[in-house]
């Protein structure tokens, strides 16, 4: 179980991840997309630091994830690697993993920017094991998207741009929890982004909207969600694909 | 034990029955052709027996292995070249070969030995570190065969395996499909190639429109189904042939006489040619070929 995991791990790292343009595309658009907002507002680097972390991580970890399976379809070696004995389920969580190590490391990049900007780590454990659940949350959520069996990338695309632009907005990234009006505020805690978020600004600024454990508790319980939802749904829909 | 069991198994999509109660067995060690129009539902039981897709009724057994309650157990003693599947484009040769190997527990060692003789014994073993995207179709072919064999499978099921291939390609597949029967492994061809069908197979399935229309040996078919013979003849110029009766067929420059009374048609065919002053070129008695019977059972519909 664990070497056929590993074998769909490695496969997707050398055909997805592990190639210039998806490393760069993985750190520049959360750059120029967090720039695009921040330039001129005269923010101090400790706040923005925790946003672009978010807003990388997110992205980082659902940018390959929702394509694989249409890409895989469309390119027809799915099917070859589903007459082999091996379990869909096996397969989508090794999708996850390999998205979770890409989001996980690529994270790593803000982080270092921030310290090379002065922003010191205040919780660097907490900050840690927030990445490492986010990162798998976000890529089962990736997943997630990539449920519908067609072989069509675009789609896949559309429907996970469609859901993660409003995520990242309403997530405490662009304006502090704090700041927000009640409504904001309710539809800011639904989203799993949020709650990284908060324990990034805790981590890194010292504060949270939330207490730490909630956030903990929202973002194992979306993992959990995600990864069921996303298992079961590619069970379901697998066979639909040929 | 058979290789493979199948009873009245079923696929329907959206509605339309693409396979629809096909029952038959396969012999251990035996080369099975699978034959049948475009769209007969080959592709769908070479899925369903593959364990890609699920039937929607029926049982199906691979080597025992209930293919759908045991579903990854019969896949360990299969191996499969599916019609329209490639190997990794992005990956080298050898890393194809091993993914496949790891998907299977084979241990690493006994993988990359496995990996080897079978690159070398299909000749591209000198670019096992070139990435796939750069083979041609006949060498993607063959490294997809060697990713079906390295796991020394029981039973290898080859969904078209030689179409549209270079002649020395399609050569060297078919030579290694011999050699497995030797080996006593159990082959399930599926191909629209009659001659290479005629040639490796020990029985013929042919299905048409989901239903299973007859089972048996090449020979078998030829004398059970085939009936008429045929009768060729070739003159030295055109002809109204019309003229003869029969109803000949124009096959190129020669005309084709179907009769189960050769000898008639032979003479008629003498009179004929003495009475127009026309020499005969050739003249020659047929069995009728597996592709004949083909035609006949599925009504010429192969399109």
């Amino acid at each position: 179980m664990i070497r056929k995991l590993w074998a769909v791990i490695w496969k997707d790292i050398q055909m997805y991840y592990f190639k210039g343009p998806v490393i760069i595309f993985g750190v520049l658009f959360p750059l120029f997309l967090f720039l695009a907002f921040y330039i001129g507002r005269n923010l101090p680097a400790a706040f923005l630091i925790p946003g672009l972390l978010a807003m990388t991580i997110f992205f980082t970890s659902t940018s390959v994830s929702p394509v694989i399976m249409p890409w895989e379809t469309q390119m027809r070696t799915l099917e070859r690697l589903i007459s082999c004995p091996i379990e869909v389920r096996t397969l989508i969580f090794g999708d996850i993993l390999a998205s979770f190590i890409f989001g996980a490391c690529i994270s790593a990049v803000p982080v270092t920017v921030g310290i090379a900007l002065g922003v010191g780590v205040k919780s660097p454990v907490i900050l840690a094991a927030a990445i490492f659940i986010s990162a798998f949350c976000f890529s089962s959520l990736g997943l997630l998207f990539s449920a519908p069996p067609t072989s069509l990338v675009s789609n896949i695309m559309m429907l996970s741009a469609f859901v993660k632009f409003p995520v990242v907005f309403i997530s405490g990234i662009f304006i502090p929890m704090e700041q927000m009006p009640g409504w904001g505020v309710a539809v800011a805690s639904l989203s799993p982004l949020t709650y990284f978020t908060d324990l990034a600004r805790y981590s890194i600024q010292g504060y949270a909207y939330y207490p730490i454990y909630l956030d903990f508790v929202v973002l194992l319980f979306y993992s959990a969600l995600f990864l069921i939802l996303a298992v079961k749904l590619h069970e379901r829909t697998s066979a639909m694909r040929f | 034990m058979e290789a493979i069991e199948v009873k009245v198994m079923s696929k329907s999509f959206n509605g339309i029955k693409a396979v629809d109660c096909v029952s038959f067995n396969v012999h251990r060690g035996e080369i099975f052709g699978f034959l049948g129009p475009n769209g007969a539902g080959k592709t769908t039981t070479v899925r369903i027996l593959t364990g890609v897709i699920k039937p929607d009724a029926g049982e199906a057994r691979v080597m025992g292995c209930d293919i759908v309650k045991d579903t990854q157990k019969a896949k360990e003693v299969l191996g499969v070249v599916p019609e329209t599947a490639n190997a990794y484009p992005d990956l080298k040769a050898w890393q194809n070969m091993m993914l496949i190997a790891s998907l299977y527990g084979i241990p690493r060692r006994e993988a990359e030995l496995r990996a080897a003789t079978l690159l070398k014994e299909f000749g591209i073993y000198e670019r096992r570190s070139s990435k796939v995207k750069g083979f041609s179709k006949g060498m993607k072919q063959r490294l997809m065969l060697c990713m079906a064999m390295i796991s020394d499978p029981e039973v290898l099921f080859l969904d078209e395996p030689t179409s549209g291939l270079d002649i020395q390609s399609a050569r060297l597949i078919r030579q290694k499909i011999k050699e497995l029967k030797e080996e006593r492994k159990t082959v399930f061809l599926t191909s629209h190639n009659m001659q290479e069908v005629n040639v490796l197979c020990d029985r013929v399935g042919i299905i048409n429109k989901g239903k299973m229309v007859i089972i048996d040996s090449p020979e078998n078919l030829r004398t059970r189904i085939g009936g008429s013979l045929a009768v060729e003849v070739k003159f030295d110029k055109a002809v109204d042939m019309s003229m003869l009766g029969f109803n000949p067929e124009r096959v190129g420059d020669n005309y084709k006489i179907y009769t189960t009374e050769p000898h008639e048609v032979i003479c008629s065919i003498v009179g004929f040619a003495t009475l127009n002053g026309l020499k005969i070129m050739g003249l020659n008695v047929q069995s009728p070929s597996l592709e004949d019977i083909f035609v006949k059972l599925t009504g010429g519909s192969n399109d």
